[in-house]
């Protein structure tokens, strides 16, 4: 069974959420259907149910209780149809998502997560755009069960922990008709962690073979597909085989079909793809996905191609792939290159398929060029910018002599200095001592009070070394010399020429 | 007047069988970088470190951890040859300035944290023909068979391959074994003569002195060299140019 990692959302207020995306601001805010007797709450939002409106309360009895109260029609219909386009929306994180009618989504993040920085960074984004509890768990069942019924408002399940994090939630949790779980209680079970320890014939001859199946499913022992969602308006291409594949020089043949069509359909919208999503329709029925992203929008086929080669080890094709599409959830325009009608000196070679390539290998935030920042203190003056960044064009001051290895943090070291501005005669460091034959300095570096309030009075004073080997060292002292204001007067080692 | 034909006709023959070597993988004018003084280039094959090829540097003693010194002296080369650089590190402790320092701006150098996975980042930016130069921090063993890939590669784009070799033990047998680079270097650090000749008393610091040493080198000379350390235009300077010892490879 290929490692999988499933994303549930629960939005327990998601027909009030809809209405607020519409405008809707009022608040006490209800939503009210008709049961065939009279009309009861359908959905209550947060200050409703702070002054004890709950759903399936009487809509007479909620308006006497709470005078000024907003009321809406509940629209089961468009609140199914918005979920749909949120499952959408949420291919952002994932190739493959789907909508759990009435008020969830499943979003299937195996393999996808280092795009965006891990599935915690996926998980807080999520709860930053909308108000919803969230779980990430080896199985679609899992994760739902955890996502409603869990402690936290946000879970990641680890790979392999389904059992301890499903063994004390309720019954409800799985997704059972509510006859079996009132005669599950009547039996005496409460939890799903009692209901999994005890033997399966006798409750299954009672209750059902679907009780089986929800456990299985929960476990991980049956595999539960999703139907992902299919928004229709991205830059698609796809092919159906006549016999299904199963090798890797087969997929990658299909790869570059793929990509030529679907290069050839951003030609003609004249955009570049940014994301590309490659899906396999396995015979058994499920979908897999590999995900792939790059820091300029592209239509060179050869790259695109190569960097999903790249991926096509973490697919498992089962017994066979039937078909493959790819998309192109995220695409920036891309206007046509003019080629030069003669080759007037080479073009500057353009480094960011190379890049991409390292990014998808190494994983986000490796691949970084440095730009000078304005500031005194080492540590701080230099920055990380994007690789493909344009040249910053400023440099660090020419005359301060920098070392090429910087230890961060500095080291301790015992020095013996004659104060207050006279480099060390000997210094120890790891339990060696070094004699210094000849120093430079001190270069005196105060600190940015600006930044924080306890660099207001520190100073550093930096002595250049060279120790009786020749080997050159940079050594500075916290502090004046003179007032202990300024520093504790310690000695570090801060980097190597 | 008679020596020139025959000249001309050797270097012909030398080219073709340089290529025959490469096996037509490129067939683009290999350049070489001279690392600036006469007698080191001399005892390079075609004056200078060759593109298209991997050269290994490493350094010596104490600064067999930290490698600063042989740090300086590839970027000094780096310096000198136009174009981008890409350089793959396992951890983060390269100080950019430093290299500014040594004539490499940042504008020139992407940096890309590998962790374990510096080989094949290596690969990776030596398939890629837009660079100038791969440099890329190994620590521990570089085995034969990955040095000879790496090499290969980089004769198939005629890029420069340097793979700086750190170690956290000072006599690390793994860094003498063998490998494929064309040339192996070690550069060591010597005691520096007064800032000021003429009044040797005065505090301060001159222009660092190390010991280059050429251990290995595929079609030319060893020898070891006293030279002083690059400036800001990355060249190496000579003052005392001693010929420790000279053999034949």
């Amino acid at each position: 069974m290929p490692m999988r990692r499933i994303i549930a959302l629960f939005l327990p207020t998601w027909p009030i959420e809809r209405l607020r995306r519409f405008g809707l601001d009022a608040t006490p805010l209800v939503t009210a259907t008709h049961d065939g007797r009279r009309r009861v709450i359908a959905a209550v939002d947060p200050a409703a149910a702070a002054l004890g409106l709950h759903a399936g309360m009487a809509l007479a009895q909620a308006q006497a209780r709470v005078p000024g109260l907003t009321i809406h029609d509940a629209t089961p219909g468009a609140d199914a149809d918005a979920l749909h386009r949120l499952a959408a929306w949420c291919l952002r994180y994932a190739p493959l998502t789907a909508a759990d009618p009435t008020d969830g989504i499943w979003i299937d993040i195996t393999g996808s997560a280092h795009l965006q920085g891990g599935e915690t960074a996926v998980l807080r984004d999520l709860r930053h755009h909308l108000p919803l509890r969230v779980a990430v768990a080896d199985t679609p069942g899992a994760a739902y069960a955890v996502a409603r019924y869990g402690a936290d408002d946000l879970t990641v399940v680890p790979a392999g922990a389904t059992q301890t994090a499903l063994a004390g939630l309720p019954l409800e949790a799985l997704r059972l008709p509510p006859e079996t779980i009132r005669g599950l209680r009547l039996l005496g079970f409460d939890t799903i962690g009692r209901l999994a320890a005890t033997p399966r014939a006798p409750l299954v001859r009672r209750f059902g073979p679907l009780l089986a199946t929800r456990l299985d499913q929960a476990f991980g022992s049956v595999f539960e597909p999703i139907v992902p969602v299919v928004p229709p308006d991205l830059p698609r291409a796809r092919l159906a085989f006549a016999e299904p594949l199963l090798t890797a020089e087969s997929f990658s043949a299909v790869i570059v079909r793929l990509a030529a069509t679907l290069c050839a359909e951003l030609e003609k919208a004249g955009r570049g793809a940014r994301r590309l999503d490659l899906l396999f329709e396995r015979v058994d029925g499920s979908v897999q996905a590999l995900r792939i992203g790059t820091a300029r929008a592209t239509r060179d086929i050869r790259h695109l191609a190569r960097m999903l080669d790249e991926r096509l080890e973490r697919v498992d094709p089962g017994l066979g792939v039937e078909a493959m599409t790819l998309v192109a959830p995220l695409s920036d325009p891309l206007a046509y290159a003019q080629a030069p009608l003669t080759e007037t000196g080479a073009p500057a070679p353009d480094i960011a398929p190379l890049v991409d390539r390292l990014t998808n290998r190494l994983g986000p935030g490796r691949v970084y060029r440095i730009a000078p920042v304005e500031s005194d203190v080492p540590e701080r003056s230099a920055r990380r910018v994007p690789a493909l960044a344009p040249p910053v064009r400023t440099a660090w001051p020419a005359d301060l002599p920098r070392p090429v290895r910087l230890l961060d943090p500095p080291q301790p070291v015992e020095a013996m200095a004659l104060l207050p501005d006279h480099p060390p005669v000997a210094f120890t460091w790891r339990r060696v001592r070094h004699r210094v034959r000849r120093a430079d300095g001190p270069e005196r570096i105060a600190g940015e009070w600006w930044k924080r309030d306890g660099e207001l009075r520190s100073v550093r004073d930096y002595f250049r070394v060279e120790d009786e080997d020749g080997h050159r060292y940079w050594l500075f002292r916290r502090g004046d010399g003179d007032d202990p204001v300024t520093g504790d007067m310690r000695w570090f080692l801060h980097g190597f020429f | 007047m008679p020596n020139r034909p025959a000249n001309a006709v050797l270097r012909t023959l030398r080219e073709r069988i340089a290529r025959i070597e490469r096996s037509g993988a490129a067939d683009r004018p290999s350049r070489t970088i001279p690392p600036g003084i006469p007698a080191i280039d001399q005892a390079l094959p075609g004056g200078g470190l060759a593109t298209g090829a991997l050269h290994e540097v490493a350094g010596a003693g104490s600064d067999t951890e930290h490698a600063a010194a042989a740090t300086l002296f590839i970027a000094g080369l780096l310096a000198r040859l136009p174009g981008t650089v890409l350089w793959v590190v396992a951890q983060t402790d390269l100080f950019a300035p430093g290299l500014a320092g040594a004539g490499l701006p940042p504008d020139r150098v992407v940096f890309a944290e590998a962790g374990k996975d510096v080989l094949p980042a290596m690969e990776e930016g030596l398939h890629h023909p837009g660079l100038a130069a791969v440099v890329g921090e190994i620590s521990g063993r570089l085995t034969l068979v990955a040095s000879r890939r790496l090499q290969l590669a980089a004769e198939q784009t005629g890029m420069l391959a340097v793979a700086l070799r750190r170690s956290r033990r000072f006599d690390d047998p793994a860094l003498r074994e063998p490998t494929a680079a064309v040339t192996r270097w070690r550069v060591t650090a010597l005691p520096s003569p007064p800032a000021l000749p003429h009044a040797p008393a005065t505090p301060g610091l001159g222009r660092a002195r190390w010991r280059l040493e050429l251990l290995r080198c595929r079609g030319g000379e060893t020898g070891s060299w006293i030279v002083e350390a690059c400036d800001e235009a990355g060249c190496l300077g000579e003052d005392v140019v001693a010929d420790v010892w000279r053999r034949s490879a």
